[in-house]
């Protein structure tokens, strides 16, 4: 079980802030493409992944990296702070 | 080093009083207030964050500034919720020995909030509300450090 969080606008286009999802997924891409397969939301969400970023347990990662031991994963576009 | 994510507003003048006081090797102090810009009849930002990720984030681009630039003290405090032109969105400070390290320490530490911090800006304005666009700009900034 991992939780997935979503922000900004990936978080509008899903529909939610969080959910903890069953997933077998090996990398961050293939739990991306299970999400996809789900409901047309998610693939709204993630149709461009050029346009997103996301982060493993709180660290920013790529979308090739392993989920082996991960508890959370957030998707969101790049970041405007400052 | 001091790292604050918060709604309230601050005082710059507070923060600034209190800002490596009981050190006597700091020569130079620098600070950067951000400030909410009316563009195109900007009504309200708000400004969404990722709790947890955020202040750790916050923290090692910090501690870097502090190691690299040999900093006396450093301080981050940048908000999140609805903010109105005119409002403070954050600010940053450096104490050093010497100005140069301050005021460099501190342009870096703005170039790394801007993309590294989990932030996100939403405005609102007379056509509808839009979520602020990350620059390229932004992020070519990073490759002088």
């Amino acid at each position: 079980m991992i939780d997935v969080m979503y922000f900004a606008w990936v978080r509008e286009r899903i529909g939610e802030p969080r959910e903890a999802v069953e997933t077998q997924a090996a990398t961050v891409v293939d739990l991306v493409e299970e999400l996809k397969a789900r409901e047309p939301r998610y693939e709204a969400a993630f149709a461009d992944l050029s346009a997103l970023r996301v982060a493993l347990d709180q660290e920013l990662s790529d979308f090739d990296a392993p989920l082996d031991g991960v508890r959370e994963v957030a998707f969101f576009p790049p970041m405007t702070g400052g | 080093m001091d790292i604050r994510v918060q709604t309230e507003p601050f005082s710059v003048g507070d923060v600034l009083d209190g800002f490596g006081k009981g050190s006597h090797d700091i020569g130079a102090v620098v600070s950067f207030t951000g400030i909410v810009r009316d563009t195109g009849g900007l009504t309200r930002m708000v400004i969404e964050h990722y709790p947890g990720m955020t202040e750790r984030a916050i923290n090692e681009i910090a501690s870097e500034a502090m190691e690299r630039w040999s900093l006396a003290d450093c301080l981050v405090i940048h908000r999140h919720g609805t903010l109105v032109p005119g409002d403070q969105i954050m600010m940053v400070a450096t104490a050093s020995r010497h100005r140069a390290a301050a005021f460099e320490a501190a342009e870096f530490l703005m170039d790394y909030l801007k993309s590294r911090a989990p932030f996100w800006k939403k405005e609102f304005g007379p056509d509808g509300a839009e979520w602020v666009a990350a620059k390229d700009e932004d992020e070519d900034a990073l490759s002088r450090w």
